[in-house]
This record gives C-alpha cells, sequence and structure tokens, in this order.
C-alpha cells in the first residue's frame, strides 16, 4: 500500500507536458506538487465526471495527453466512461486512485470496495493498457512505462484511505482556471505521446 | 420538420465540431447522416452526465460541440448541467427531444415527459426554445448562432 501522497509525487515526476486534472481527494494534494497553467483542480466538479471531461478535452487536443486522477468513489459513479473511452481511443491516461472510502464525506466505504477490479473491468470494456500497482516501489517502477506511449491508459492504483479529511478546494476561482488552461494549451506545443 | 442530412448541413455550416449524443427513437433516425458527416464527429457516449462533462471538455479543448440527447437523460444529467453550466460557465448546447410531447397535448398520454421537461430547464435556468414541426434545421442553425454570439448556454426542445 501507498499514501496518496507517494502515489501523486511519483506521477509528478512523470506528468511531462500533459494536462493533469485533479478531482476530490487529489485536488487536496496536487497543487502541492505541480501549479502550473496545465493543472486543473476541478472543483467543483460534477460528480464522477472527471475522466469525462478529460476525454473530451483529449479528443480536442489530440497531441497532447491528459492525465485524471479520480477516486474509486467517482469512478463507480460514471463507469460507463471506461466504455465511451474504448469506443472513441485518446490520449487519456485514467489514475483509478482506489482507497475504499468516500474520504472527504468522512471516510465512509465505497460500495464493494476491496472486491472491485477495475483492472478487469477497464480490460473487458476492450482498454488494452492497463496497469495496478498496490505499492509505492512498484508503481516508480512501472510509471514510466505505464505513463508512455498512446492511450488510453487506465492505471489502477491502491492507496491508504486517510480519515478527516475536509472537501477539497481549487487554489484559484473556476474561471481563472479556465483561462490558464486556454492559454496554455494554444501556446505551448506539445511532444506528441511517444 | 427536422431529418438527419438538413441539420447535419445546418450543423456542419455553424461549424460544430462534435455532436456528442445519446439517441432516443426521433432524433435516432439522423444517425446515418450524423455518422456519415464529413466535418463533424459523432461521439456516442453511455449516459446523458457523461454527455455534457464530454462535451465541456472538448469546449475547453477549443472545439464546437453539441449535446443531441432525450430529455430522459437531461433529467439523469441535472448535476453535470448544473456543474458545466453555472460553474464552469461553458456554452453548453443542448438539443432535446421530447418524449410524448404531441400525445400530451392532444390528452392521448400519460407519459410525464412532457410535464417536466420546461420546469426542470427553468430550475437550471437553461435558456431554452422549442422548435416544432412547422421549424426548419435553420431555425436549429440560428438558435445556435444566437447562443454562441451571446457565449450562452441554451437549449432546443424538440417535441416528439
Amino acid at each position: 500500500m501507498m499514501t496518496l501522497r507517494e502515489a501523486l509525487e511519483i506521477l509528478a515526476h512523470h506528468r511531462g507536458q500533459r494536462i493533469v486534472i485533479a478531482t476530490m481527494s487529489s485536488a487536496s494534494v496536487w497543487p502541492s506538487l505541480s501549479d502550473t497553467p496545465l493543472d486543473f483542480i476541478y472543483v467543483p466538479s460534477a460528480m464522477g465526471q472527471g475522466p469525462s471531461l478529460a476525454h473530451g478535452l483529449a479528443l480536442a487536443q489530440p497531441e497532447r495527453g491528459v492525465i485524471v486522477l479520480n477516486g474509486d468513489g467517482c469512478m463507480l459513479m460514471n463507469l460507463g466512461c471506461l466504455v465511451t473511452l474504448a469506443e472513441h481511443p485518446a490520449n487519456v491516461y485514467l489514475l483509478i486512485i482506489d482507497n475504499g472510502l468516500y474520504e472527504v464525506t468522512g471516510g465512509q466505504p465505497t460500495p464493494g470496495a476491496g472486491r472491485i477490479d477495475f483492472a478487469a473491468l477497464a480490460r473487458a470494456v476492450g482498454i488494452a493498457r492497463v496497469y495496478s500497482y498496490d505499492n509505492a516501489s512498484a508503481w516508480r517502477a512501472g510509471a514510466a512505462e505505464a505513463l508512455t506511449g498512446p492511450g488510453p491508459v487506465v492505471i489502477w492504483l491502491k492507496v491508504e484511505g486517510r480519515l478527516g479529511q475536509s472537501a477539497p478546494k481549487a487554489p484559484r476561482p473556476m474561471a481563472e482556471q479556465i483561462q490558464r488552461l486556454r492559454q496554455a494549451i494554444t501556446e505551448q506545443i506539445p511532444e506528441p505521446p511517444s | 420538420m427536422f431529418d438527419g442530412p438538413s441539420v447535419v448541413a445546418a450543423l456542419e455550416d455553424c461549424g460544430v465540431t462534435h455532436v456528442v449524443w445519446l439517441p432516443d427513437s426521433d432524433i435516432g433516425r439522423w444517425e446515418p447522416a450524423l455518422r456519415t458527416a464529413s466535418c463533424l464527429q459523432l461521439l456516442r457516449v453511455c449516459r446523458e452526465g457523461e454527455a455534457i462533462a464530454l462535451a465541456a471538455g472538448l469546449h475547453l479543448g477549443g472545439k464546437r460541440p453539441i449535446v443531441l440527447i432525450q430529455c430522459t437523460g437531461l433529467f439523469e444529467a441535472g448535476d453535470s448541467l448544473r456543474n458545466i453550466v453555472h460553474d464552469l460557465h461553458l456554452p453548453l448546447f443542448l438539443v432535446i427531444g421530447v418524449r410524448s410531447y404531441h400525445a400530451h397535448q392532444r390528452g392521448a398520454s400519460t407519459d410525464s415527459c412532457p410535464i417536466f421537461t420546461e420546469p426542470i430547464l427553468r430550475a437550471w435556468q437553461l435558456p431554452y426554445v422549442l422548435l416544432d414541426d412547422r421549424h426548419r434545421a435553420a431555425d436549429l442553425a440560428a438558435a445556435y448562432r444566437q447562443a454562441q454570439a451571446k457565449n450562452q448556454a441554451f437549449a432546443v426542445l424538440l417535441p416528439e
């Protein structure tokens, strides 16, 4: 098992010039690791819709990958997004950060916590590049491979649950985040995912 | 009256790049025209809340999508609609089929869809227009252009 912060620190080393969309618990940690215009803290959000937002962005900007940090609870609210991602492939790197809890509401267990195989779900809908890591050493060793090459990629990370967390806040207003992101997309020419 | 080829032509003329949809039995007839359109891409999704979020991502990335769904899906998609229209302030354009509208007008249906569609749009503070059989695809295009000029989210209702 690894902590959420450990998982995201490893990601921060490998995200390159990709857009990162952070939701829920990840949104409370990611800004302390990266706060560039390509970091989009999706707060306030529509429940479970982070992957779909990322998918649209990736389809609009095919040369630029989009990483989305999604919890297991959010994932369960929108499992159909996996099917849509397989139907319309794009450079989406979906990290399912599984702590088995609704962390920001007080740590209640998510349905099926500890029993759901998110990797099998992703493979079953036709996503070929699927990775699973349940400790920091394995994730650190595998991150470069998982995050290299074209999407869609699903990465299932098992992390420790945290209790006593409050709802995340964005570091700046949504309008400013959108303006920064659009400007960065326009001005920064990315290298294509290799 | 709307049909697939005229709707596709109107959307392409407006510069629409993507149609994100979940069809119903009426707008579903447009599928061959949408699927074979040269200048716009048809994106099939599993639920309507997802359609709205995916369209929002396209918007953020500089594209010009519309969402094409039935009112039943609108009822499901409230949280996405609220977030994208009122938190992200994106000028989402939705075309929504209203199930059983004509039968309801004749008193020949007990379907609750026509009862709730317009009140729900008003509750979500989403401006809309209802285009019936007297209207043409050009009217749909005009509604799209007007909403985009105002940078405003907007819905077109199509009675079924």
